[in-house]
């Protein structure tokens, strides 16, 4: 079993906050590019890249484009980390 | 953790600081100034992507401090999203002493912009143009089976990329950057398309010839991605989804890379490439402390890992000044001692006179390093400084940041790796000036010349100019001497063992003649490659040892050490020389040797062992394809004998 979903939630936001050089906002599950200036489609490459390296997983094309709020990343990862 | 090249790490720089983040969020409590220190030092470390884009967010912020630095306006023309690239730019130049100001256009419109005079482009009034095509861009990325089509094909290429340099220059751009391609992830028929012409791997390798050309003809910069990419593999460099994705033309893992190399061909175009490698001694240009374990007690040379690897160190030195870098020294040391290797040790690459500024005394390396750059007339930003001691480089780091020092691993075996990786050397040609400094380039052009006219076998061996050094046995060989003398199986006519207390006798012995034996050739230095050991036996001389490297056989090395030794014994009177073969398991290679060598057979002796012996009158010296240097004491046996 991996890391509790609420830990991956930490572990990413943190991921988030330096790929997006933001540190005084709140991100929930809830939280899409629309609530963060800096979270362009440049940036969201950015992200994708960065959460691959640190979990050591590849995110397919369909997965990614699947993703429309940072919580249904924090879910993906679980997903692919818990397979 | 060791960081390499192939994972995307910057391994000559030193690690991102643990603390970057405090760093970059206590940035607010400065001064521009505090704060422009804070960010050049961080660009000096092997960031990450992300503390990259941090770093770069605040360098522009601070746009308009005031500080020395040569600016640069780069436009990058590329097919491909080189937005990712613009910020890793920016440090890796600042890194480099550049200031960088960037403009990018929407990707694809290279043409456009080029040949629209009110484009943004004209606008920008770029410095230098980075032209970044892919292979499809320029058509090459699709097999042609027809070769004359396939030729066509990469004249139009080639053709292409001469009109934009050209009409970039004629608009004012004084540098233009190509980038060569490099080859496809996909091959198209396999092992044949490096004989297919039409093979898209094959039209990219003649294109990247013809760019290489073209930066000649046309005074632009080549910049080798092709080489980059073969670097870290092409299965890392290249990654798929990324590219369906969002247009990224290679893996960002080497995004440090890739903005590095730019910046430090940048840095070479506004000529403040460094000039001078600054090395330590101990434990840098040989293994040991020169001053505690004694001049025979370092490693340096053939006959240790430790000594091979220290040896490249100070051979790869060598290449530098041959292309017209200066070489200086910066060693905690007594100056004396310090030099005593440079002196005596024959394994040495380096001599003293390859040293332009030597510098060995007890005054801290940071006032040394600025003395040394006032000496030589440059700044300290064109010093490149390496020292095996992570707590010199920090201090030289901290009270000099603008020197720059090579973070070296743990084992020498990656010092040259790192120094050469680490870029500040880059020169975009080598100029006149830099190969009239370089006496070595003309004997090398010579050498190949000779090679090409090889006829039979000793005129190949005339060009390989070996120069053979003859020596009785002394305190600094007697190490390699004893370990020679204990693991040469093949060549070995006795295959007798001795410690180095026996090897010490044996020197010191006056009956005794011993001889040590050295072989350069155009590959480079062989080090210590044959020992014999003759001593009295009867009324004339025996031989009691007689080894070689095989490294060097069939170089006529034996006729040239049978020679020396026969005048030798000659001077002293001595008519024969008896030696003997004893057989083992190994050394079948010399049965036939002293035979071969004229020595007739005398009988057996114990151990199935045969004894021969030379009439030394009937001795006829060779005509030798090397040049002999002999220690002094040999001289005079040597002229008299012939």
């Amino acid at each position: 079993m991996a890391k509790s979903t609420s830990e991956l939630h930490v572990a990413i936001v943190k991921i988030f906050k330096d790929v997006m050089d933001v540190e005084d906002i709140e991100i929930t599950n809830e939280t899409t590019a629309d609530d963060v200036e800096e979270w362009d489609s440049l940036s969201h490459v950015r992200l994708i890249v960065a959460v691959e390296k640190k979990y050591a997983i590849k995110f397919s094309d369909a997965e990614i484009e699947s993703l429309r709020k940072f919580g249904d990343l924090v879910t993906a990862v679980a997903r692919k980390t818990n397979a | 953790m060791m960081r390499t090249i192939s994972e995307g790490y910057l391994p000559w720089l030193p690690p991102q600081p643990e603390t970057v983040r405090a760093i970059i969020r206590g940035l607010s409590d400065l001064s521009a100034d505090g704060q422009l220190d804070a960010l050049a030092a961080l660009t000096r470390t092997d960031l990450d992507s992300n503390h990259i884009a941090k770093v770069d967010t605040r360098l522009r912020a601070l746009q308009d401090a005031a500080r020395p630095l040569a600016r640069f306006r780069l436009a990058i023309l590329a097919t491909g999203t080189f937005d990712f690239t613009v910020p890793a730019l920016r440090v890796a130049a600042f890194r480099h002493g550049v200031r960088l100001e960037t403009y990018l256009p929407g990707y694809g419109q290279t043409a456009a912009e080029v040949l629209n005079p009110n484009s943004g482009l004209h606008a920008f009034q770029a410095d230098g143009v980075l032209l970044a095509e892919t292979a499809a861009g320029l058509g090459l990325a699709a097999p042609i089976v027809d070769p004359g089509e396939a030729d066509a094909a990469v004249e139009r290429a080639a053709q292409s990329v001469a009109a934009l340099v050209e009409r970039l220059q004629a608009a004012g751009v004084g540098t233009v950057l190509l980038q060569t391609l490099p080859p496809p992830l996909a091959g198209w028929s396999g092992h044949a398309d490096a004989r297919l012409p039409g093979a898209p791997a094959a039209m990219i390798q003649r294109l990247n010839g013809r760019l290489a050309d073209l930066a000649a003809s046309h005074q632009a910069v080549l910049f080798d991605v092709a080489a980059l990419a073969g670097r870290v593999g092409l299965d890392r460099w290249y990654d798929p989804r990324l590219t369906y994705r969002a247009k990224v033309p290679f893996n960002l893992t080497y995004l440090p890379l890739y903005a590095d190399h730019v910046a430090r061909l940048l840095r070479a175009v506004r000529g403040l490439s460094a000039k001078c490698l600054v090395l330590d001694l101990d434990n840098t240009c040989w293994g040991g402390v020169v001053g505690d374990d004694g001049l025979n007690g370092i490693r340096i040379g053939q006959g240790s890992a430790e000594g091979e690897a220290h040896l490249a160190l100070q051979t790869y030195a060598l290449h530098l000044k041959q292309r017209g870098i200066v070489l200086a020294v910066c060693s905690k040391n007594d100056e004396a001692i310090a030099r005593q290797p440079f002196e005596h040790l024959p394994d040495m690459a380096l001599r003293l006179d390859d040293i332009a500024v030597f510098v060995a005394n007890w005054t801290d390396k940071a006032t040394n390093l600025q003395r040394i750059a006032t000496t030589l007339n440059i700044g300290v930003d064109a010093l490149v400084f390496v020292d095996d001691n992570p707590a010199e480089r920090a201090r030289v780091r901290q009270m000099l940041p603008a020197v720059n020092v090579v973070e070296l691993a743990d084992d020498p075996a990656d010092y040259v790796p790192l120094l050469a990786g680490s870029g500040y050397f880059e020169t975009l040609t080598l100029t006149a000036d830099d190969m009239q400094r370089a006496d070595q380039y003309r004997a090398n052009a010579a050498r190949a010349a000779a090679l090409e006219t090889i006829g039979d076998y000793d005129a190949y061996l005339r060009s390989l100019a070996m120069e053979c050094a003859v020596a009785p046995f002394d305190e600094t060989g007697r190490a390699r001497i004893t370990q020679l003398i204990n693991k040469t199986n093949q060549f070995n006519l006795t295959t007798r063992r001795y410690t180095e207390a026996e090897v010490t006798r044996m020197e010191q012995d006056p009956d005794t003649l011993t001889f040590q034996v050295r072989l350069k050739d155009t590959f480079g230095d062989n080090g210590m490659i044959a020992v014999l050991i003759l001593r009295p036996f009867e009324d004339a001389y025996l031989c009691d040892t007689w080894l070689m490297s095989c490294r060097v056989l069939e170089r006529r090395v034996e006729q040239a050490v049978l020679a020396v030794a026969v005048a030798a014994l000659k001077e002293k009177g001595v008519a024969r020389l008896y030696a003997d073969y004893r057989p083992t398991a190994k050394n079948g290679l010399v049965r036939e040797l002293l035979p071969s060598l004229g020595f007739a057979p005398v009988g057996p002796i114990e151990d199935d062992g045969t004894r021969y012996v030379l009439d030394l009158d009937r001795h006829v010296r060779p005509d030798l394809p090397m040049t002999l240097t002999l220690a002094p004491s040999l001289q005079s046996a040597w002229r008299e004998a012939a």
